[in-house]
């Protein structure tokens, strides 16, 4: 039976649905996380450096808000990873550093990647990395101890209801993938 | 019966071709409706005696019969086969059969490719099955495969299994575009869209949700085959991807997949109830756009799968009412079934008892659904046996009921014999018996917190689990009974009339029974 073109044109634009679907799907990848730093659902924290000014920064005194860190070794990662403070009071806009330390007790050189997250949600936004070591892949070679400075401001505008926020890094070991 | 058309049958027409070369080559819809209804079958079998291994381990506490790691392979081949397997090409091939006739074409829009659609599935699951034998085992990381369980840890037979989930996605597309070329374009003079039997509405419904979803679910296999083989980081978070989004993409997909494997099963009931309670089915144009409507939501409430993934709460809050939605349209379905039934002259043959069945546990089913809905309810019952309840419920006695209310509906027409009425009658209390005693439990089991694909439990679920696992196997080999019946109603039996029942609608009753190798080559008259 031949196809009559009504077929044919139905089928064609059923093809294109598909193939317009199949890309959705892909699409969704960077929508999703476009939707993420929009709404600053999820955790996720900015992957940049802060750029901090002082002018432009006053201190509120009158708040002081709690925060917390928290590490993670990801499944089989063997490094010792933990934050030398595990808590600090901070005022709103004040600059705070801190110092996480790591050591690599394998045989061998591994690379780590650290990845934030941050609860509540809702404080993602507010808080600022000047100085991170999740910014970059760290790299250690066997027994080497090193300390990691992150710098970080709370913004002033942090929803008035939150009072403790906690910061935690997963540590990842990704030496395979770095070394192709 | 001066309605039926018995003059068309002239001799330029071919009958099927002779041997097993038949149901290779054919292109005829009603040959690959059988193939497609009889693979089903075969897989509904496959994917119990995978069931059957799930309830003897889960007989009595302790771990008697297989290791952890095989049960997981169970629970997750059973989920696999049974969606994939057998109810999607039931319902499709219920559609061939059915579609052609209702509409009064000839036969679907494109026959070859409808061959090519169902010969791809055996090599499929074919693939797909022999997993199991190999190194490290097949999937084991339940039918949701969610990442990192799918990627990072599993078994190296999962490109395999994706490669499958390709070949079923395929063959499901172009069977969907298929049956929507056939309704859009081959539709009978006269055959408005709204005079189209429900069946074919819920069809062509479901049609559009597999061409939109089926690609998403190409996509999310792709993703995860390009972070197993080429190192790339779509749901691993150390390479800033991140798992969550694995679930969020996979339900895109597969919340509208859900309702692919009960809307068609709407259309089967639609057309038994109003047959056996000789009255017109109530509220057809409300039928067409709540099926419609229901569609339009599956799309938009994906995450109630997720809710204990960590959303903000207006996510949750979103997601919980768009879900409680659904119940509008669907009990809009549910009130017009039994007001064609009020004050009807009923008769419960077998497809009305299994209709009816239908109708009450589907309704069950949906009641589980609303309370899972509930968000903050929801993390109690996430990932426990009331969830495998409910989708059991709107399952088993849902798609499966559906289908198998179908099969008897139309088997006179297919077979031109009747099936034996007392034999599928104790099939169906059987199967309903046995599908709650299997089923009705885990409500109990999931509430009190024995959580989901575990070979081991507490001490405390133990009497549920044995119940479960009873009803479980006598459900089970109620369906070697259906089977019986089936074949003993092809060997032949009582004749059956062009429109052996009383009170049915629709073109396919115009035509002898059993319907001839081609039918409607001249469009029929549609009033």
């Amino acid at each position: 039976m031949a196809m009559d073109s009504s077929v044919k044109k139905t089928t064609l634009k059923l093809v294109l649905l598909t193939l317009t679907m199949f890309g959705f799907g892909f699409a969704m990848v960077p929508l999703y996380d476009v939707f993420c730093e929009v709404t600053g659902i999820n955790g996720k924290t900015n992957n940049t450096p802060y750029q901090y000014q002082t002018e432009k920064v006053t201190i509120d005194k009158s708040r002081t808000v709690t925060i917390q860190f928290v590490t993670n070794n990801n499944d089989k990662m063997g490094w010792d990873f933990y934050p030398k403070t595990t808590e600090l009071k901070v005022h709103p806009g004040q600059l705070e550093s801190v110092v996480f330390f790591a050591h690599n007790p394998s045989e061998q050189a591994m690379v780590a990647q650290a990845i934030p997250s941050i609860t509540p949600f809702d404080a993602a936004d507010y808080l600022h990395k000047t100085e991170c070591f999740c910014f970059n892949q760290q790299r250690l070679t066997s027994g080497e101890k090193v300390d990691m400075p992150m710098r970080f401001v709370i913004d002033q505008a942090l929803p008035k209801h939150i009072k403790k926020l906690t910061l935690s890094y997963t540590l990842f070991d990704v030496t395979p993938s770095h070394s192709n | 019966m001066s309605a039926v058309l018995e003059g068309h049958t002239t001799d330029h027409h071919h009958g099927p071709a002779k041997g097993l070369w038949r149901w290779v080559l054919t292109t005829n819809h009603k040959d690959i409706g059988t193939l497609y209804l009889w693979f089903s079958f075969a897989m509904f079998l496959f994917g119990g005696t995978m069931a059957f291994v799930i309830r003897a381990e889960l007989f009595q506490p302790g771990m008697q019969i297989v290791d952890p790691n095989f049960f997981n392979q169970m629970t997750t081949m059973h989920g696999l086969v049974m969606v994939f397997g057998a109810v999607m090409p039931a319902f499709v091939g219920l559609a061939n059969w059915m579609v052609p006739m209702m509409v009064g074409a000839p036969d679907m829009a494109m026959p070859r490719m409808n061959n090519w659609s169902f010969w791809i599935l055996p090599f499929a699951f074919a693939m797909l099955s022999s997993t199991l034998f190999m190194e490290g085992g097949g999937p084991n990381f339940g039918w949701t495969f969610y990442a990192p369980l799918s990627t990072t840890y599993a078994p190296p037979s999962t490109v395999l299994f994706i490669l499958s989930v390709h070949m079923m996605g395929i063959s499901s597309i172009m069977g969907a575009i298929n049956i929507i070329a056939t309704v859009l374009n081959l539709r009978a003079p006269g055959m408005t869209l709204m005079k189209m039997p429900l069946f074919v509405w819920t069809w062509l419904i479901t049609a559009f949700l597999l061409i939109a979803v089926m690609p998403v679910l190409a996509g999310v296999v792709t993703m995860m085959l390009m972070d197993i083989s080429f190192g790339t980081s779509f749901f691993s978070a150390a390479g800033g991807g991140d798992p969550v989004l694995f679930q969020h993409v996979f339900w895109f997909f597969g919340h509208p997949e859900v309702y692919i494997m009960i809307l068609p099963a709407f259309g089967v009931v639609s057309a038994i109830i109003p047959a056996f309670a000789r009255k017109p089915l109530f509220g057809y144009t409300s039928m067409v756009y709540a099926t419609a409507s229901i569609a339009f939501l599956s799309f938009i409430v994906w995450a109630h799968h997720m809710f204990t993934v960590g959303m903000p709460i207006t996510g949750e809050l979103y997601f919980m009412y768009a879900t409680m939605l659904i119940a509008v349209p669907t009990g809009v379905k549910v009130f017009n079934w039994i007001t064609t039934m009020f004050k009807g002259a009923l008769t419960f043959e077998t497809p009305m008892l299994f209709a009816v069945a239908f109708v009450i546990l589907f309704t069950i089913g949906g009641f589980s659904g609303l309370m899972l809905a509930i968000a903050p309810a929801d993390f109690q019952y996430h990932d426990t046996y009331f969830v495998v309840a409910h989708f059991h419920y709107v399952l088993v006695p849902g798609a499966i009921f559906g289908i198998m209310a179908g099969v008897y509906y139309w088997l006179p027409k297919w077979t031109g014999y009747m099936y034996d009425e007392t034999m599928g009658k104790v099939h169906f209390w059987l199967s309903f018996i046995g599908m709650n005693l299997a089923f009705f439990p885990m409500h109990f089991t999931g509430l009190a917190g024995m959580p989901r694909r575990i070979p081991d439990y507490a001490l405390q679920f133990a009497n549920f689990n044995m119940i479960s696992s009873v009803g479980a196997f006598l459900f089970g080999f109620t369906q070697l009974l259906f089977l019986f019946i089936v074949i003993k109603c092809i060997m032949g039996g009582k004749k059956a009339s062009a429109k052996p029942w009383e009170g049915a609608e629709g073109l396919e009753w115009m035509l002898p029974s059993p319907a001839p190798y081609h039918t409607f080559t001249t469009p029929p008259d549609v009033k």
